[in-house]
């Protein structure tokens, strides 16, 4: 049997009060994708924070390659993470350098190429998002919400990293180019054998990048499967979810004051 | 049902007046506390800051840019406040020391608070309206777009790439615009003495050189590097704490620039007291 990639047990955090995970248990296999579904506020961003290092969870353990991180030491923590990339919801593309310097950020960071091999990395790399060299020496400012993600996309691969991460990668797309973010999505990660894991709501987005799909609903996971099942799980919080059934078990918290 | 209601209203009411000594109490702790707490987290977050600056990879390219910003582009800035500043100077103690016939002192007075002062200070409260508001809400609006978090997950530290640099930049850029500010103010009053007042233009020199000893300006250079850091750090400490969208952003730059003034101002005396106090 092979170790999981990615291996999360009992992850619990909470922000002042307010528990968002109460023991998150995961397990990622390598080399597939999985998504993570959920309701806004459900804890999916932390959890992916958490195993990113942006967040230090309170408790659990999160195995990488079976080696729990949290015990490794600050430096050996840095190198595996090292080896993870991260599209953020919005891009979050570094608005005071050029495309192509945030494409080759990372490259430069980790001196893995000089600054003019790291230009023409991120014109390659341009290209396989679909993006012409025109756009290399622009500002993020300057493009359109889809080609911010694209560049941002790009970014996230430039390192080949071996686990990438995707939160909400068709959020504030059009469904057409939500689908064109998808493929690339799918084109570029399959082929390099990299470990995948989205989260998002878009239900038709889930069910083209997963292979197996997981849903957290008050900060644990109630459900995995593979994610052709997502809707007609025989879950009835999953069902409600995938459907957007005002009716069911999950109470939606709207204040009436 | 409604007179209930009423009813249950005003028994809360009462129910707050009879606590309200003790509310006090809890109110005046609560901002002890939250202060000593903030003043930690500052201390730590300088101190991070700068051991940074001692260990690689050093971001030689941001330091250039955030020079730029603070020193160059402050230029006009400090140079205006400080022309007018030494006019106004030697306007206000001509006229204010002709009443007890001690004109002959205006040259002093001029490069003496130019120096010791005013230099370091105004162009400290101007660098802090401008260049710390300016880090606070670029900071600021990295962190509530995700730039920082993404900055950790390309291999660079945000504390080393973002705060660091500026910190270095904030001591180097601020007396380099004082040493300018001295300069401009000096002639600011000259300008003014001599042809408005009809001061006699080599005396004036003279009596500015005289009196002026190493220990004005240097005392006066040190103060500017202090309060160089202080904005940056507080610019880079609320951008980098700042919440919640565009308005904690706002409010970020606002506390930043507030907090950075009143620093100023405080430290201003106790290093005074430092220098020139026997």
């Amino acid at each position: 049997m092979t170790t999981a990639k990615i291996r999360v047990r009992g992850l619990r955090k909470s922000f002042g009060g307010k528990r968002v995970l109460e023991g998150v248990d995961l397990e990622i296999m390598p080399s597939t994708s999985m998504v993570v579904i959920g309701g806004s506020g459900s804890g999916k961003s932390v959890l992916v924070k958490c195993i990113l290092g942006l967040i230090e969870p309170e408790a659990g353990e999160i195995e990488i390659d079976g080696q729990d991180i949290l015990e490794l030491s600050r430096a050996d923590q840095e190198e595996v993470r090292g080896r993870m990339g991260m599209l953020f919801q919005n891009g979050a593309l570094f608005d005071s350098l050029q495309v192509w310097e945030n494409i080759g950020f990372g490259l430069i960071a980790r001196g893995k190429s000089t600054r003019s091999q790291a230009r023409e990395r991120a014109t390659e790399l341009l290209t396989m998002v679909g993006l012409g060299a025109g756009v290399r020496d622009l500002y993020p400012s300057e493009l359109s919400g889809g080609m911010q993600k694209r560049v941002a996309l790009a970014r996230a691969i430039a390192a080949e990293p071996d686990i990438l991460f995707f939160d909400e990668p068709t959020t504030g797309l059009d469904p057409i180019m939500g689908a064109v973010i998808d493929d690339l999505i799918m084109e570029l990660v399959r082929g390099t054998g990299s470990t995948t894991v989205a989260i998002t709501h878009d239900m038709a987005s889930a069910r083209r990048i997963g292979d197996s799909a997981a849903m957290l609903y008050q900060g644990q996971i109630v459900w995995t499967g593979p994610a052709t099942k997502l809707m007609n799980s025989g879950n009835p919080l999953v069902d409600q979810f995938t459907h957007g059934r005002l009716e069911g078990p999950i109470e939606v918290e709207v204040s009436r004051e | 049902m409604p007179g209930q209601r009423r009813h249950r209203k005003r028994r809360n009411k009462s129910h707050t007046t009879v606590i309200a000594p003790l509310d006090f109490l809890a109110v005046t702790g609560r901002g002890l506390l939250s202060a000593c707490q903030t003043t930690g987290s500052l201390a730590l977050f300088a101190l991070a800051g700068l051991t940074h600056l001692v260990r690689p990879p050093f971001y030689g390219r941001v330091f250039a840019r955030v020079m730029l910003q603070m020193a160059y582009f402050s230029l006009p800035v400090v140079a205006l406040t400080a022309i007018f500043t030494g006019m106004v100077l030697a306007l206000q103690s001509y006229t204010g020391f002709s009443r007890f016939s001690a004109e002959s002192a205006v040259a002093n007075v001029v490069v003496l608070s130019i120096t010791r002062e005013l230099g370091p200070v105004l162009a400290g409260l101007m660098v802090a309206g401008r260049v710390g508001a300016a880090m606070a809400a670029e900071i600021g609006t990295m962190r509530v777009t995700d730039q920082i978090d993404a900055l950790a997950t390309l291999s660079t530290n945000p504390m080393k790439y973002l705060v660091a640099p500026r910190l270095l930049a904030g001591v180097i850029s601020l007396p380099l615009l004082v040493v300018v500010a001295d300069i401009l103010g000096v002639m600011g009053g000259y300008i003014v003495s001599t042809l408005k007042l009809g001061f006699n233009a080599e005396t004036y020199l003279t009596r500015t050189m005289n009196f002026l000893e190493p220990m004005d300006v240097i005392s006066g250079l040190v103060k500017a590097a202090v309060f160089g850091f202080i904005i940056a750090l507080m610019g880079c400490y609320q951008g980098y704490h700042s919440r919640g969208g565009a308005e904690g952003v706002g409010s970020a730059t606002t506390s930043a620039v507030v907090a950075a003034s009143i620093l100023i101002l405080g430290f201003d005396y106790f290093l005074t007291e430092m220098f020139f106090a026997r």
